[in-house]
């Protein structure tokens, strides 16, 4: 196992498109580090560059202290497992199992050994001699992940490995790939688009976007205390709500006449524009009349343990929406005004220009 | 599919009999005695001799003829195949500057007319003193059958996914390796359906073959069948019966691989 090193990376596309724009990311020796953010994030290209399937504009990939940019994929002892599979369909689940030992020159016995080894915690003995063809979509996934494992490699990479499974298989695989982390102890570089698998999986997170990361922190740490208006509307779910407001005299004051004190914030670096940010899951409902602001209920949508609110900030409902989360018990009758309580630990704030967090 | 109006069966019908009958009628003249040819032909076969087959091959030595045609189409197809392939793959897979006019000019060179490049060629190939030899047909031939078999293979090389030699690499295998464990395998059907395609097309060809050959002995089949006739009599019936003998080899092949070839064909044009 080894520790993986971006180093001021850059990709640009002939058509100019960039990619990833200086771009540093370190991955420790062991780590289960994810890649996250929206489609066309860079997330995949960084991925594919640590692979050697792309080449850098600029910078260096290091992989274990050993400067590897210029390396093809054959060279730097890497698997990947890919969002097709792209299992040999010509082979059989032995051959497909067998090809990277074979590549590397091993002799029958040992890949016969070693494959079986792989093969059977995998569940996949029973099928080593069917085609990909004749097989299950988690099958499948798992000859993927399979072949992968089969050679030790200095690092593993997976490219939404998950996102071909339906919703039940994938909470299943997901808790497979924990323990095969835990087990390998190996280093992993996992790119995905969906927040909820980046903060199940990761020993860290990286969130990216444009090119560019956002934040790398481990998951508690980029849920509790997002970096930027992006990160904190692009991890959890429901997302964060975000309420536009102006500094005045050592207050922040925004929406509905809502008017609050910013805590622990050094005054003097305030900037003009602040933008709270505050979780569905940090409002409660209370009482009308009570609480920091008034709210008029406009949907309400049960989801079993718990129940989502859509509601109007004012008394007329006539500010910017908010989503809050609540106990399935009673349930707010749409259309009557409420109050709602900010839990004053749980309060993010931005500044709305840069998007950058302010303050702890 | 629904049922169609009756007309449109009637005018399938007459499409095909219409298409289908003159094969018939060669087929069974190549049977017929020449004498009983001209005076009551009949369209059903009755009493059929082997008269015509054993003219073709006693008298003409037709397999002169037949085995000129296996290897000019045959050397054709092969180095269409190994040269077109590997150019093929090189312009479905690699990003370089003017592809697509590239490819729009191999296009157009597949469209060339053939009558307006006889002359030239001829004249080179005279140069070269290749009238009338193997060579001499086989390179006119590449100018037709190498266009059209790399177009065929972009898009049949199109289809197969780029991540399966992502894996390859990934797992350790060189370039050549990749294009020999997993490329060429998967790209089998497509070249099976492009040789038999480009086979086709050079055993059938006659303007070439007829203009750059001086003799029987270098004479391909649809020129030998076409020179049959003599100055005062056309043997209608040897005519046929080596018509008969030089489609059915084609026909059975294309038959044979009738899938491959559509999708061969129509390779890319839906995902699998």
């Amino acid at each position: 196992m080894a520790s993986v090193r971006l180093e001021r990376v850059d990709k640009v596309y002939p058509n100019g498109h960039a990619a990833a724009r200086a771009l540093d990311i370190e991955i420790r020796d062991g780590e289960f580090m994810v890649l996250v953010g929206p489609s066309g994030c860079g997330k995949s290209t960084a991925l594919r560059m640590i692979a050697g399937l792309e080449t850098p504009t600029a910078g260096r990939v290091l992989i274990g202290e050993r400067d590897v940019t210029a390396l093809g994929p054959q060279d730097r002892d890497i698997a990947m497992v890919f969002q097709s599979y792209a299992l040999y369909p010509h082979m059989t689940v032995h051959q497909n199992l067998a090809f990277g030992l074979r590549m590397r020159g091993a002799s029958r016995e040992a890949i016969t050994e070693r494959v079986g080894a792989v093969a059977r915690p995998l569940g996949l003995d029973a099928v080593l001699d069917r085609k990909p063809s004749q097989l299950s979509g988690g099958q499948r996934q798992r000859v993927a992940l399979g072949r992968a494992m089969v050679r030790d490699p200095q690092v593993f990479l997976f490219d939404e490995p998950l996102s071909n499974l339906d919703a039940k298989l994938r909470v299943e695989t997901r808790a497979e790939l924990a323990r095969l982390h835990r087990r390998l102890a190996a280093t992993i570089v996992y790119v995905t688009h969906d927040q909820e698998e980046a903060l199940t999986l990761g020993s860290r997170v990286t969130v990216m976007r444009d090119g560019r990361v956002e934040q790398v922190g481990p998951p508690m740490e980029v849920y509790r205390r997002p970096a930027s208006i992006f990160v904190g509307g692009f991890v959890g779910s429901p997302a964060m709500n975000f309420l536009d407001g102006e500094m005045a005299a050592g207050r922040w004051t925004g929406p509905a006449s809502l008017a609050l004190p910013l805590g622990p914030v050094p005054a003097a670096s305030l900037p003009a524009s602040v933008t709270l940010g505050v979780r569905p899951y940090d409002i409660l409902i209370v009482a009308s009349g009570q609480g920091d602001m008034p709210a008029l209920v406009d949907v309400v949508e049960p989801r079993g343990n718990e129940a989502l609110v859509h509601a109007r900030l004012g008394p007329e409902g006539s500010g910017p929406e908010v989503r809050i989360v609540t106990p399935p018990e009673p349930l707010p009758p749409v259309d009557t005004v409420v109050g709602l309580r900010l839990d004053r630990d749980r309060l993010h704030w931005f500044d709305t220009v840069t998007g950058r967090r302010i303050g702890p | 599919m629904t049922a169609r109006p009756r007309w449109g069966n009637v005018v399938l019908i007459l499409l095909v009999v219409a298409t289908a009958f003159p094969f018939y009628w060669a087929i069974v003249a190549s049977f017929t005695p020449e004498a009983r040819l001209f005076q009551s032909p009949s369209l059903l076969p009755r009493n059929p001799v082997l008269d015509h087959y054993r003219a073709l091959f006693s008298q003409r030595d037709f397999w002169v003829p037949i085995r000129n045609s296996l290897i000019v189409a045959g050397t054709t197809t092969a180095f269409c195949v190994a040269v077109g392939g590997v150019c093929a793959y090189a312009l479905a897979r690699l990003r370089f500057r003017g592809k697509a006019p590239l490819l729009g000019l191999i296009l157009a060179v597949s469209v060339f007319p053939q009558i307006s490049v006889v002359s030239p060629l001829y004249l080179v190939l005279r140069r070269l003193h290749l009238i009338n030899t193997y060579p001499g047909l086989i390179l006119p031939y590449l100018t037709f059958a190498m266009p059209l078999t790399v177009w065929l293979l972009v898009g049949f090389f199109r289809q197969l996914p780029a991540e399966l030699e992502e894996a390859a690499m990934v797992d350790g295998a060189s370039r050549l390796r990749t294009m020999r464990e997993i490329i060429w395998p998967l790209a089998l059907p497509g070249l099976a359906a492009t040789a038999i395609l480009t086979f086709v097309y050079s055993w059938n060809e006659f303007l070439f073959a007829l203009s750059f050959t001086l003799g029987p002995e270098r004479q391909t089949v649809p020129v030998a069948i076409a020179l049959f006739r003599g100055q005062y009599q056309v043997p209608w019936g040897q005519i046929l019966a080596a018509a008969v003998v030089a489609t059915a080899p084609v026909a059975l092949l294309v038959l044979t691989f009738q899938r491959r070839i559509v999708q061969g064909l129509t390779a890319g044009a839906v995902k699998g």
